[in-house]
């Protein structure tokens, strides 16, 4: 669904005197779900009587995986789920004397990326040593693009729905600060029972692609607006599969509130986060949390703080020691990346060697607002309609399946994909691909009633039946269950002559 | 000439191996091995004899015994890098350097030698003890050098080797092999092989691959190569240029091997003598030695001007800087997780890093770890690290500006004295001498320069003394003519060592032109 913003005021879904629900048990009070940004963009006032307004401000950091057959700098192969230690290089593990080797698809795919952001390619990039020790970074040093990354001051459109209602959407702007390229660390986890962590290096080098959004987003809903749009445009992309719960897109969110017209408050960190859903829940929280500690006279840390699904809080994360020195130096068994377009291209370069971002920009594939504006030129649907049906994997497709082989007109056959089928594909946790009911069946079924043959109430009948998944087709339904509408005016006649017969001799 | 004589059949390769496992057991004194690989080595012998028996050797390198510095890896073999950290540390695989010898049919010997981590200009730092100078123990070390008291051993005499591949450099002097190859980040392959009296060549950055190398600053490493002869450094290097995938700061232009030419005439030849190598603490032999060279150019018709390199003396320092600050980084990998030492220390993950690296590292190394954290840190990496950078620059503009001006090569002396006795040497720490030595070389690892020693002469001590020719980049070829020019010119002795003399007669008839090419 797309995602819903709400406009009025900013809420305090408590009453004075009972305390934010924090650690303690039990989930936020409904009131509490919604976070207000009003459509102009920007926290509005209604705090207590006599409180000056609070204005939210949210930005994002988010690590894409980067969708490539082997590793950033590695030829080991990238693979989800693999037996642990498997998938190891001899430079993942850190082997000494073994170095770098830049992998060309990962950058392509950051270019592609860039340039779906709107972003200025940098031509020449730099990888820089990011140091810290961790049992999962075995160089002690992650390889990132701190000095200049290769993609940088581009921006994301992404549209909210106001007033709760589907009906009018919103398009809103998120400044993106720069894409870099970097190493994915290991996987460690830690065994309690038995104290001690197990390493998986697996995942140490994969390639990722972070994205810094300014924070232009005030609440939860903007953001999870934010990243649902971005994951739609890697998955369209094919540079990142772009799937939360595999890990391939992890998002840490910066919140901090401040007074209009007042600096910028001191902000907290918010990991943790494994859904878009909770992504919307845990900033609402956190700005929440702040309010209410700057309003009670406290002071906000600059800290770090996990988000806690369970109990839908954010807490401070336990191991982080003071502030970080990363004594950050430059990769110096790297040289600088540098990328060419068709002007300084020169002539002679093999152009195996070379990337050329006009050939990438040549042949991106059509951006998700482009598709929108498409359906909606092509189809006479809504906004809304088309945002819903590129929310859905394979769902524009089926829809352009159907408006094929049916004769309804397709601003008909919309409510048919989008009421019917979606809400039951929900229900049922199934997704599109998994649908008991084809494109071709539903078109059959819409046929008939276009023509009339059944009501509208019979299709749902239909429709219902037709969920069982057995293999009969609509017109068999409709003989089985004698669905047909009956045009024969003689026919109709002495069935109302029959029932109300019977009704006089009751 | 011993290449011919294995292709000829006077010699076989399974005898010329024997022969040098032979000699290193009599000189085991030296200290210059650390792993002997006889089995693989025999095997290697035997495998080249079959293919010299066909008339199919690989090339000039095919069943020539060679050994390698033990900071790189060899697949199977010990590799320790002289450190507890690394000690059982079995290689999975082949540096490319190292791979590209076996390639050629090389017969590997042994892992030679070293300073922990190559950190040291003496080779006396590493876990396994110092290296010994073998002309130390040569005849004319012994004629020049008046025991102080008659109790006194011989043995506590004996010089150092000059560092880091001072097992490598040891190892060519004393004939246990044909051909070493060392790593030279700050001198660290010219050092040794001036005061073993043998040529040592650090290529251009970027010409040969460091992958396999175990590094120290990876923005100046490369790997040497030491030999008994200028033409013998030329064949190696030519089996060794070239492009790798595995490294990307190796350049992409195709590499082709070359031969040396015999010069006659050096007429056209411009060589300069930068002022600034005449550093604080040359003694007057080599100052004298280093003019005398000059001489010898200037009388034979080449043109030789004095030059300047203004910024030489900010080399050390700007060294230490960049220098340390990468050890920091490379050394953050030894933790103990994945491999190496670990420690028994459990408590903790922190706990356990620590104590495995404050077990496995030695002082030197520590010390420079921390120096190069401080040097990064936030506040003070623009202070340090990009000042560093900026005075590098200049450096290398330097000897940029000085080629651009028509000179060819340059001459200044490699060391500034011959080598010290181990105990004089170790009075001062690791730091010092290293800062007291490196001052002669090592601006050309900042420039990326070529840069060869040529043994020269022996000193009133009867000690080696060589002199380096820096080149341009990538122009070895013009560098190692004009050194092959001054190697004939200066006939430099063969050592006399009774332990070779004891050794078989054939074998040193080989060895008697001290060259395999």
């Amino acid at each position: 669904m797309a995602a819903r913003g709400c406009g009025g005021a900013w809420r305090r879904g408590w009453q004075r005197g009972r305390a934010l629900p924090g650690p303690a048990p039990g989930p936020l009070p409904r009131g509490q779900r919604a976070v207000a940004c009003n459509a102009r963009g920007g926290a509005v006032p209604a705090g207590k009587s006599g409180l000056a307004p609070w204005v939210p401000v949210v930005g994002l950091e988010i690590h894409a995986q980067i969708s490539s057959n082997s590793k950033l700098f590695s030829g080991s192969q990238v693979q989800f789920a693999a037996p642990p230690n498997s998938l190891v290089s001899f430079f993942d593990a850190s082997l000494p004397g073994t170095l770098p080797v830049l992998n060309r698809r990962c950058v392509e795919a950051a270019v592609m990326t860039g340039l779906a952001l709107n972003c200025s390619i940098n031509k020449k990039s730099l990888f820089d040593r990011k140091h810290y020790f961790y049992a999962d970074l075995p160089a002690g040093y992650q390889i990132t693009q701190q000095r200049v990354p290769i993609a940088v001051n581009g921006s994301l459109s992404y549209s909210l729905c106001i007033d709760n209602k589907m009906s009018q959407m919103v398009t809103k702007t998120v400044r993106i600060k720069q894409i870099q390229l970097e190493q994915d660390s290991g996987k460690s986890l830690h065994d309690d029972t038995r104290s001690q962590t197990l390493v998986d290096l697996n995942r140490a080098g994969v390639g990722l692609m972070e994205v810094v959004m300014e924070p232009d987003m005030c609440c939860g809903e903007e953001a999870a607006a934010a990243v649902r749009e971005l994951q739609l445009i890697l998955q369209t992309l094919g540079s990142s599969q772009a799937v939360m719960a595999e890990g391939q897109l992890r998002v840490d969110a910066n919140v901090s509130v401040h007074h209009p017209g007042e600096p910028y408050g001191v902000r907290t960190e918010v990991k943790n986060i494994n859904s878009i859903r909770f992504l919307a829940k845990a900033v609402d929280y956190e700005i929440q949390r702040q309010i209410e500690e700057l309003e009670n006279g406290g002071t906000i840390l600059n800290e770090t703080r996990a988000f806690d699904s369970k109990l839908g809080c954010t807490v401070p994360m336990r191991d982080k020691e003071g502030k970080q020195d990363y004594r950050f130096m430059p990769e110096p068994n790297l040289p600088p990346l540098i990328l060419y377009d068709a002007k300084s291209l020169p002539a002679d370069m093999n152009h195996q060697q070379v990337i050329n971002i006009d050939w990438i920009h040549e042949r991106l594939p059509d951006l998700p607002n482009v598709k929108r504006e498409k359906l909606v030129e092509q189809y006479g649907i809504l906004p809304e309609h088309s945002f819903a049906l590129l929310n859905e994997d394979g769902l524009a497709e089926f829809y352009e399946n159907v408006v094929k082989q049916t004769r309804m007109k397709p601003k008909r056959v919309i409510g048919w994909v989008l009421n019917d089928l979606l809400s039951y594909l929900k229900q049922h946790s199934l997704t599109v691909k998994e649908s008991p009911v084809s494109a071709v069946l539903l078109a059959d079924l819409l046929n008939l009633l276009e023509k009339k043959e059944i009501s509208s109430t019979a299709a749902k009948q239909v429709l219902a039946e037709l969920w069982k998944g057995e293999g009969k087709t609509p017109l068999e339904i409709v003989k089985e269950q004698k669905l047909q509408l009956l045009q024969d005016q003689k026919e109709l006649e002495q069935i109302c002559q029959a029932v109300i017969d019977r009704q006089e001799n009751e | 000439q011993v290449s011919a004589a294995l292709k000829e059949g006077r010699v076989t390769p399974t005898e010329l191996c024997q022969q040098c496992l032979s000699l290193i057991k009599s000189t085991k004194f030296l200290n210059a091995y650390i792993t002997i690989a006889e089995e693989t080595a025999l095997k290697q012998a035997e495998a080249s004899e079959e293919r010299y028996k066909r008339g199919q050797p690989l090339g000039v390198l095919d069943g020539i015994p060679i050994a390698v510095k033990d900071n790189f890896n060899t697949a199977g073999i010990e590799t320790t890098c002289a450190s507890n950290m690394l000690r059982g540390y079995i290689s999975p695989y082949n540096a490319t350097v190292v791979q590209k010898l076996l390639d050629q049919g090389a017969v590997l010997l042994g892992k030679t030698n070293l300073d922990e981590f190559a950190m040291g200009s003496g080779s006396t730092d590493g876990v396994f003890g110092p290296v010994r100078n073998p002309w130390s123990y040569s005849r004319q070390y012994k004629e020049k050098s008046v025991p102080k008291s008659h109790s006194e051993d011989k043995e506590s005499n004996w010089v150092i080797t000059g560092g880091s591949s001072g097992g490598s450099a040891a190892a060519v002097s004393s004939f246990t092999c044909f051909a070493a190859l060392g790593s030279d980040t700050g001198g660290s392959t010219r050092n040794p092989a001036a005061h073993c009296g043998v040529v040592g060549l650090k290529p251009t950055y970027g010409l040969i691959s460091r992958h396999g190398l175990i590094p120290l600053v990876n923005s100046m490493d490369v790997p040497g190569i030491l030999t008994r002869c200028v033409d013998d450094a030329a064949v190696v290097l030519g089996s060794l240029a070239g492009h790798d995938p595995k490294d990307s700061t190796t350049i992409q232009d195709n590499f082709k091997p070359f031969e040396l030419p015999s010069l006659t005439d050096v007429s056209k030849l411009s060589i300069g003598i930068p002022k600034e190598y005449h550093a604080p603490g040359l003694s007057g032999e080599i100052l004298a030695l280093w003019s005398k060279a000059a001489d010898l150019f200037r009388n034979a018709g080449a043109k030789v001007v004095e030059v300047s390199l203004p910024h030489t003396h900010y080399s050390i320092v700007c060294y230490h800087v960049l220098c340390t600050a990468e050890v920091a980084s490379n050394m953050a990998r030894f933790d103990g997780l994945e491999y190496g030492h670990r420690s028994d220390m459990n408590e903790s993950t922190e706990s356990m890093y620590a104590a495995t690296r404050r077990e496995g590292f030695n002082d030197v190394v520590r010390g420079r770890i921390l120096s190069g954290n401080y040097f990064l840190l936030k506040q003070n990496y623009e202070k340090y690290f990009v000042k560093a950078q900026k005075v590098r620059r200049l450096i290398a503009n330097d000897f940029v500006k000085v080629f651009r001006s028509g000179v060819d090569v340059l001459l200044t002396p490699t060391t500034l004295s011959d080598a010290a006795p181990y105990k004089e040497f170790i009075k001062e720490d690791n730091r010092t001498r290293s800062a007291q030595n490196d001052i002669l070389t090592q601006a050309a690892n900042m420039a990326g320069l070529p840069a060869v020693n040529v043994p020269t002469a022996l000193s009133e001590r009867g000690l080696p003394v060589g002199l380096q020719f820096i080149g341009r980049s990538f122009q070895e070829q013009q560098l190692l003519t004009v050194a092959k020019w001054f190697e004939k010119q200066v006939q430099f002795p063969m050592i006399q060592l009774e332990e070779i003399k004891r050794h078989d007669h054939d074998v040193l008839q080989h060895e008697k032109s001290a060259s395999f090419s």
